[in-house]
């Protein structure tokens, strides 16, 4: 079976800058894959690339066996869905923001999504802006939910969320990862790898320099 | 009294060499000079105040003065009676030019914005004066072409100017929002559809209060023109309301059009938000 990412040779440059380098990594399905490193290792990058927010500069980057490069980008962004470091509110209240993701949710279907987040129907009301972190990123995880991927990238979601919050999402996320969605965690916490990942890829230097299973 | 009769009076014939009557505010060399006082006021409060601008004002103020007296002499040879229309017309064309030129550079850190530029003051300029030559608001004679098409060019460019700008600071400020709308399979337009309006808002709203404003708090530019020369407040009051529609019309085609045409120099076709730098600073 076809890896769930293949990066073959790639590198990602900016301005001169190389951010990646010569990057030969396969992620498997399925599971949790935490990709841990320092502050500007690149590891934020590698999971830019899987969701087509960033492009290699050099190399292949193939989606189950095929170049992304050639994917219909809305498509493949919804397949493999990405919640960021943090809670980004668009205007207007939750259900507003829900909207963004699927025009068509009905009151009940987003009551569902949010319920699926641990969140109650009410916030449905609630000016998204006006949320604590930790429901900012739920509602957010939310809203990413609704296009149903397949694939959930995470980059370093519990960065800016208190403990509570930051295992709340841990555990969320976890569920996910049990009922088939194949995780992407990035994180440069080594507990959190540790607690998370069924596999792991050290970044460092915008190399990979170990990988564990 | 016959508006296009007042707009054909030759504000730049050898009469503007002589000193105007009371009556009518027609500036001779003595009224130019005796209006430098005003400027000898700005370079006295700039040494009052320590602003260090003195010798920027004298050098505006020359430029000024010699771009007006070149493009009176050009305006001269091209406007007037019998003249033909073609050299209008060119006229017209090297505004257009010179225009998407200065827009470029004055937001820079839009790629490609010459192009875009010209189109969309030529979308306004089309608009505009099919509907003011082409109703019949005025007459199309090359006395009325080359100012009304330079009203319309000016204004738009300054509309052009923030929508761009305004378009990319807002993008480039709220990269964050636009990547997460992007994220979510949003294409290019849809995610940076927020921004767009913001900067389209940004440029009508002032043209708007203006509009809104005119009479009771100034008497605009054209008006006050007019009334100088000596043409009956209420001609000069139709004149000053089609120049105001102008003005407000060409701003929202220009800012249709660039809407259209900033979201593919900006984004990559794969729906990917380029880098955009922050422009050098100047100082």
């Amino acid at each position: 079976m076809a890896a769930l990412f293949s990066f073959e040779g790639v590198a990602v440059a900016f301005q001169g800058v190389k951010i990646l380098a010569d990057v030969d990594l396969e992620l498997p399905e399925g599971g949790c894959t935490v990709l841990v490193g320092p502050s500007g290792s690149g590891k934020s990058t590698l999971l830019r690339l899987c969701n087509r927010l960033e492009a290699p500069t050099a190399g292949l980057l193939r989606f189950r066996g095929e170049d992304v490069a050639l994917l219909d980008p809305l498509r493949h962004r919804r397949r493999v869905g990405m919640v960021f470091q943090r809670p980004i509110a668009f205007g207007g209240n939750v259900l507003d923001n829900l909207r963004v993701a699927r025009p068509d949710v009905t009151a009940a279907g987003a009551a569902e999504a949010l319920a699926r987040v641990g969140l109650p129907e009410l916030f449905l009301e609630r000016e998204q802006a006006t949320l604590s972190g930790g429901e900012g990123q739920r509602a957010c995880l939310a809203r990413t939910l609704l296009a149903e991927p397949e694939v959930l990238l995470l980059d370093e979601p519990t960065a800016s969320l208190d403990t509570d919050a930051a295992a709340g999402l841990e555990r969320l996320a976890m569920s996910l990862a049990a009922g088939g969605t194949s995780l992407l965690w990035v994180t440069h916490d080594p507990a959190q790898a540790d607690r998370l990942a069924d596999r792991l890829v050290v970044v460092g230097g915008g190399r990979v320099e170990a990988r564990w299973t | 009294m016959d508006v296009i009769a007042e707009l054909s009076r030759p504000l730049l014939s050898p009469a503007f060499l002589v000193a105007a009557t009371a009556d009518t505010g027609r500036v001779g060399p003595l009224g130019l000079a005796g209006s430098l006082v005003l400027v000898a006021v700005v370079v006295a409060v700039s040494r009052w105040r320590h602003l260090d601008l003195g010798r920027e004002v004298v050098v505006a103020c020359t430029l000024a003065l010699v771009q007006l007296l070149l493009v009176g002499v050009g305006l001269g040879l091209v406007v007037g009676d019998g003249h033909p229309l073609w050299p209008s017309w060119i006229w017209v064309a090297v505004m257009l030019v010179y225009a998407a030129w200065i827009t470029s550079r004055r937001a820079p850190e839009v790629p490609g914005l010459f192009g875009l530029a010209w189109v969309a003051l030529a979308a306004a300029l089309a608009v505009s004066l099919a509907v003011v030559f082409g109703l019949g608001v005025f007459n199309l004679t090359s006395r009325t072409l080359v100012p009304t098409a330079g009203l319309i060019v000016g204004n738009a460019l300054t509309s052009t100017v923030v929508v761009a700008r305004r378009a990319v600071e807002d993008l480039r400020d709220k990269r964050s929002e636009v990547e997460a709308r992007l994220a979510l399979g949003l294409p290019a337009e849809q995610a940076a559809r927020p921004h767009i309006r913001s900067a389209l808002r940004t440029a009508l709203s002032p043209q708007i209060e203006r509009t809104r404003a005119v009479g009771l708090v100034a008497l605009p530019g054209a008006m006050t023109g007019l009334l100088l020369a000596g043409v009956d407040p209420l001609v000069a009051v139709a004149v000053q309301a089609v120049v105001m529609y102008l003005v407000l019309g060409s701003a929202a085609v220009v800012g249709a059009v660039l809407a259209l045409g900033l979201i593919p120099r900006l984004f990559t076709p794969d729906h990917r938000l380029r880098p955009l730098p922050r422009p050098a600073d100047p100082t």
